[in-house]
C-alpha cells in the first residue's frame, strides 16, 4: 500500500462522510461532521493520545508474545509427527470458540489492565501465525528433501537452515493477518473491562454522549492499525525478498 | 577420497500390485555407468532406491557394495533441478552438506571448487543471479564437496541448453574421475559421451549396451560414439514404436 493511495482513499472516505451528513442532515450526536471530530480531536489530543498509546503497547505486545508463542509451536509441530498429530486437532478445534467469548474470562483472570488486552490480542493472533508458518515449514520441494537425507543431514540443522529460511513468505502472511487482528483483540479487551486505552475512551465518550470524542478515538485507532499494516506488510516483502534470493 | 566401491542391486520392485521392474544392476568401481530407459520405466526409482530415498513402492532384494561396506554416507547426489538455496551465496550453497550436518566447513576446499567450476568471480552471488549453467556448476560443485567415493546423477543436464549440456558434460566428467557415477539420462548422446557401461532399461530387463572403443569421455566428433548414439536413438525408438 503506498501513502499516496492511502491518502487518496481518505480523502474519498472524507468526502463520502461529509456528502452523508449533508444529504440526510443527521444530528450532530448521531453523526458528526468530520470538521467536528477534527476539532473534537484537537481539543482532548492530550487524553486521545495517552489512551492511543497504551492501545498501541497492548497490540505491539500481543503481536511480539503471539508470534512468538506462534513461531515456536509451529517449529515444534514440524518437527515431530507424534506433536503434529496430538496438537493440530487440538488448536482447530480452540480456534471453534469465538475468542471474543473468551474476553470476559481473560479479563477475571488477568485483572483491568493491560495484561488481559494482550492476552486477547495474542490469543487472536496466535492460530494464524502458527497456521501460516507450519504451512511455510512443512510444504518444502522434495528435492530438498532427498538432498538434505543424501547429505545425512540433521534434522535440526534442516529445519535451521532450509525449513525455517524457505518458510519466512508464509511467516510474513501469517503476520499481515496478526497485524489486522491484534488491535481488535485489544479493543474487545478494553470494551469488556478496561480503565485506559481507545476501545475504553469510545466507550465512555459513547456514554457522554460526545459522539465526537468518540469518532475522533475510532478513526486514531484506524490510523494506527493501517500504520500496523503497512509496517508489518514491509516486513513481510523483505522476509519474501530473502528466501527468494533478491538482493535489496 | 577413499577407492570408489562397485554396486550390485538384485530385486523385484512393486507399486500395489504391479511389477515396475525386476532387474540385476551392477555398477562397475571407478566407472560411469548411463542408464537409458523409457519415462516412467523406473529409472529414477532405482537411483532412489540406492540412494535410500522414498521410491511410493516396496522393494524386495538387496543392494550390496563390492567391498563389503554399507552404501550409508558414501553416495552423493544431484538432481535435474540445481536445488540451490536462494536465499545463501553460491559460496554457502557449496558447503551447505556441511551445515547440514552440524559441520564446520573448509572454506579452502569451497574456494578450490568454485574455481574448479570456474565460478570463483560468482561466489558470492545469489543463485538468481546465475545463468542455468552456471547454476548447474555449482550444483555440481556442491556434490563435489561432499568428496563421496560413489556419484548419482539423475538428469542433471537434462534442463540446460545443447551448448551448456556439452560443456557441463565435459566438466562433470573431469571432475568426477575415479569416482563410481551412475547417471540417470534420456538423452543418447550424452550416455554415448560420457559411458563406460550403458545400460538400457525396459520393464522386462537390463539391457548391457555395446559402449564404445574410445576411452570416456569421447569428443563431440567421436565417430564410435556417433554410431552407438545412432543405435541407441533407433533401438528407443522401436521400442516407444511397439508399445
Amino acid at each position: 500500500m503506498k501513502a499516496r493511495d492511502i491518502l487518496l482513499a481518505s480523502l474519498v472516505g472524507v468526502g463520502v462522510w461529509q456528502a452523508t451528513v449533508w444529504v440526510t442532515g443527521a444530528p450532530h450526536f448521531i453523526l458528526p461532521s468530520p470538521g467536528r471530530v477534527a476539532l473534537a480531536a484537537f481539543d482532548s489530543r492530550v487524553l486521545i493520545a495517552e489512551n492511543a498509546w497504551i492501545t498501541a503497547v497492548e497490540v505491539a505486545l500481543g503481536l511480539l508474545i503471539g508470534t512468538f508463542l506462534g513461531v515456536v509451536t509451529a517449529i515444534q509441530l514440524a518437527l515431530s509427527k507424534t506433536a503434529e498429530r496430538l496438537m493440530l486437532p487440538i488448536l482447530v478445534f480452540t480456534q471453534s470458540v469465538p475468542v471474543f467469548a473468551l474476553a470476559p474470562l481473560l479479563t477475571l483472570w488477568f485483572g483491568y489492565g493491560m495484561a488481559s488486552k494482550i492476552a486477547m490480542a495474542v490469543l487472536i493472533i496466535y492460530f494464524p501465525v502458527t497456521s501460516a508458518f507450519h504451512d511455510g515449514l512443512t510444504r518444502i520441494d522434495r528435492g530438498y528433501r532427498d538432498l538434505s537425507h543424501a547429505m545425512a543431514a540433521g534434522k535440526y540443522h534442516f529445519m535451521r537452515h532450509v525449513q525455517i529460511p524457505n518458510a519466512l513468505p508464509s511467516l510474513g502472511s501469517g503476520l499481515k493477518l496478526a497485524a489486522v487482528y491484534a488491535p481488535i483483540g485489544a479493543v474487545i479487551g478494553e470494551w469488556v473491562g478496561a480503565s485506559k486505552g481507545l476501545g475504553y475512551l469510545m466507550l465512555l465518550a459513547n456514554g457522554r454522549a460526545k459522539i465526537d470524542l468518540m469518532f475522533a478515538s475510532l478513526i486514531v485507532l484506524a490510523c494506527l492499525t493501517v500504520i500496523l499494516h503497512v509496517a508489518v506488510g514491509a516486513l513481510a516483502a523483505r522476509l519474501t525478498r530473502y528466501a527468494q534470493g533478491v538482493e535489496t | 577420497m577413499p577407492a570408489p566401491p562397485g554396486i550390485t542391486l538384485k530385486g523385484q520392485h512393486r507399486i500395489g500390485n504391479a511389477v515396475l521392474f525386476d532387474a540385476v544392476l551392477r555398477l562397475p568401481a571407478g566407472r560411469w555407468t548411463c542408464l537409458l530407459g523409457r519415462s516412467g520405466v523406473g529409472k529414477s526409482t532405482l537411483l532412489r532406491l540406492i540412494l535410500g530415498l522414498e521410491t511410493g513402492g516396496v522393494f524386495s532384494g538387496r543392494f550390496t557394495a563390492t567391498d563389503g561396506a554399507g552404501l550409508a554416507g558414501r553416495i552423493s547426489y544431484m538432481a535435474q533441478s540445481d536445488l540451490l538455496l536462494p536465499w545463501l551465496s553460491v559460496r554457502e550453497n557449496i558447503c551447505i552438506g556441511a551445515r547440514l550436518r552440524g559441520q564446520r566447513p573448509d572454506m579452502t576446499v569451497v574456494d578450490d571448487l568454485l574455481h574448479r567450476v570456474h565460478l570463483s568471480e560468482h561466489a558470492d552471488k545469489k543463485p538468481n543471479a546465475l545463468s542455468g549453467g552456471m547454476r548447474q556448476r555449482a550444483a555440481l560443485a556442491r556434490t563435489l564437496f561432499e568428496d563421496r567415493p560413489v556419484v548419482f546423477l539423475d538428469e542433471p543436464f537434462s534442463a540446460l541448453d545443447a551448448g551448456t549440456r556439452s560443456t557441463m558434460q565435459a566438466l562433470a566428467a573431469e571432475v568426477l574421475t575415479g569416482r563410481t557415477v551412475f547417471l540417470v539420462t534420456h538423452d543418447p548422446a550424452e550416455a554415448a559421451r560420457l559411458g563406460h557401461q550403458i545400460i538400457v532399461m525396459s520393464a522386462q530387463d537390463m539391457q548391457v549396451w555395446p559402449a564404445p572403443g574410445t576411452p570416456a569421455p569421447r569428443a563431440l566428433d567421436d565417430r564410435q560414439a556417433m554410431a552407438c548414439q545412432t543405435r541407441l536413438l533407433a533401438h528407443l525408438h522401436a521400442t516407444a514404436a511397439a508399445s
